[in-house]
């Protein structure tokens, strides 16, 4: 590849000090009548932090609670050094704040941290995913009994399940939907989440051990038959229909076999 | 290509105030619809490809005109146009069929870091063929004509040997794109640099302009203890800027004008009223305009 001269040979060297507050104002970049501009490029390095912190709390409301506003922009700002944005699209940004939050040693001590931020995540990807018609449970009821084992239900592209050590769902509530609501949040709990947005409200549920890995397993694209072996494997008086019948009403399918619903 | 949705009136915006599209309004507005000229959308919010903000905004448009108002082009960006970007854009609009579309005179991504801000380019030359060659590209991609912004900025650059109007004058000859000016950008780059906005204005190619950006500043100050304004459309419109306005107003005629208020959104009325304001000057320039024609 040929390495054609820049058109603008200072780029690099603004675009570098952007995030890095040590470096010096780049050269060439002038305030009034020439004169150096330290304030005025400050103007543009705080623009960019600013900015992108505060995309980072609009996804991340619940964290934000958790950690307070002061400590959540301290964070942000190591976050926004280590993974910049790569697209235009901030809704995308922020992707990576679990694993960050996860292995940043002075949160040790909050281990659910990182699950409270894959919850948010998670509900903004369904509350941006596609649009999709619903599986009726009139459609599934239509498959004979002797094909119902090999059937496979196809995901509905708001669907998704967290499963979290904690108690990821009340953490959520407590700290982000009902900040208001007394009580406290026993932490031994463990909780797993399945997400689903039938039409444009993003619906979210705790839902037991067995129901989780029938869900996960169809989701996943397995047959029914072989998702109830494993939501049995998870809890050996699992309920099927049951189950089944909490999955459809959640509406994390679009259709059966690949036909849409 | 046909929209997705019937609209009951005309892309086209009429020659008043409009406001930025917030969310936090969306309920009133579909509640109420509210006599207001259009609406202006960000693109780069509608560019997931569903649920709540598509919906409201399908909505929305059955109502009211729009316009769609890039910030993430990097226009003056060195490396070439994101064409996956350019892609995008063109599907906002082809679903949205708005009646003008704009970018900003600014860069906001290198590399592939994608800063978030309307950053600052020198007036060369070199920046200028560069720049010339964004807008055909986009120009081509949108199969319509753009409308450039001119930027609010805090720096200088001592390469540069072009001053702004000079510079958007030229990509406007050489491209065939249209201008969007705002007023308030002209007040905060004219006091950050000492210049004076009328005279920026009486340079300006104001029969280039199709629109109308207005929008609140912060004051600050720089090293030398001098003024600086940030563009932080975080408040009302400056008296300075609605002057300037006025100013524009009577001399081109009427035109789109939006109201941007991005930060520290206030409630519905207080937006509204803005808007109220930009349509009284446009009004009075309209009747003035009825009047030079008349002799």
């Amino acid at each position: 590849m040929v390495d054609h001269p820049s058109p603008v040979p200072g780029r690099k060297a603004f675009a570098a000090a952007l995030l890095a507050p040590d470096l010096p104002v780049p050269e060439g970049v002038v305030g009034r009548d020439g004169r150096p501009a330290g304030k005025r490029f400050a103007v543009y390095r705080n623009n960019v932090v600013v900015s992108l912190t505060e995309s980072l709390k609009a996804t991340y409301p619940a964290v934000t609670a958790l950690l307070g506003e002061e400590y959540f922009s301290a964070l942000a700002r190591l976050y926004i050094n280590a993974h910049p944005p790569q697209s235009p699209i901030l809704s995308r940004y922020g992707a990576e704040l679990s694993e960050f939050v996860a292995t940043f040693a002075p949160l040790a001590a909050y281990p659910y941290l990182a699950d409270v931020a894959r919850f948010e995540w998670a509900w903004l990807q369904s509350y941006h995913a596609a649009d999709a018609p619903v599986l009726a449970a009139a459609d599934l009821a239509a498959v004979p009994p002797e094909a119902l084992a090999g059937t496979i239900l196809t995901a509905h592209p708001a669907a998704s399940v967290l499963v979290s050590a904690f108690p990821v769902f009340d953490l959520v509530i407590a700290n982000r939907f009902e900040p208001e609501a007394s009580g406290s949040v026993d932490l031994s709990e463990s909780q797993t989440v399945l997400f689903s947005r039938p039409d444009i409200d993003v619906m979210f549920r705790v839902i037991p051990a067995g129901t989780a890995a029938l869900a996960a397993a169809l989701l996943d694209g397995q047959a029914l038959g072989n998702a109830a072996e494993q939501a049995f494997e998870a809890d050996p008086a699992f309920d099927f229909s049951q189950g089944l019948s909490v999955l459809l009403a959640a509406g994390i399918f679009g259709g059966l076999d690949g036909r849409a619903a | 290509m046909t929209a997705a949705f019937p609209s009951r009136i005309d892309a086209a915006l009429p020659q008043r105030a409009g406001v930025g599209l917030k969310g936090e309004h969306v309920p009133e507005i579909l509640a109420n619809r509210p006599d207001i000229g259009f609406f202006e959308i960000h693109a780069e919010n509608y560019m997931e490809v569903g649920g709540a903000p598509h919906r409201h905004l399908e909505t929305i448009r059955r109502d009211y005109p729009l316009s769609l108002h890039g910030v993430g082009l990097s226009i003056g960006g060195a490396g070439p146009l994101d064409r996956d970007h350019l892609t995008r854009l063109r599907k906002v609009a082809d679903r949205y069929e708005p009646g003008l579309f704009s970018e900003h005179l600014a860069w906001s991504t290198h590399d592939t870091t994608y800063y978030n801000d309307l950053l600052p380019l020198p007036y060369t030359e070199a920046t200028l063929a560069h720049v010339v060659s964004h807008i055909n590209q986009v120009q081509d991609a949108m199969g319509r004509q753009m409308l450039l912004e001119n930027p609010s900025t805090y720096v200088a650059f001592a390469e540069s040997t072009l001053s702004e109007t000079a510079f958007l004058r030229e990509i406007v000859q050489r491209t065939g794109c249209g201008l969007l000016l705002d007023v308030n950008n002209v007040h905060v780059s004219a006091t950050n640099h000492g210049w004076s906005a009328e005279t920026y204005l009486s340079e300006f190619p104001l029969d280039q302009v199709q629109e109308i950006h207005l929008g609140g500043h912060a004051p600050d100050i720089d090293d030398d203890g001098l003024p600086l304004l940030i563009d932080a459309h975080d408040r009302a419109v400056d008296q300075e800027v609605w002057r300037l306005f006025a100013l524009v107003a009577n001399r081109v005629g009427p035109l789109p004008t939006l109201i941007e208020w991005d930060n520290d959104v206030p409630a519905w009325p207080v937006l509204l009223d803005e808007a109220r304001s930009a349509d009284r000057i446009l009004s009075g320039a309209a009747s003035r305009e009825l009047r030079r024609a008349h002799g």
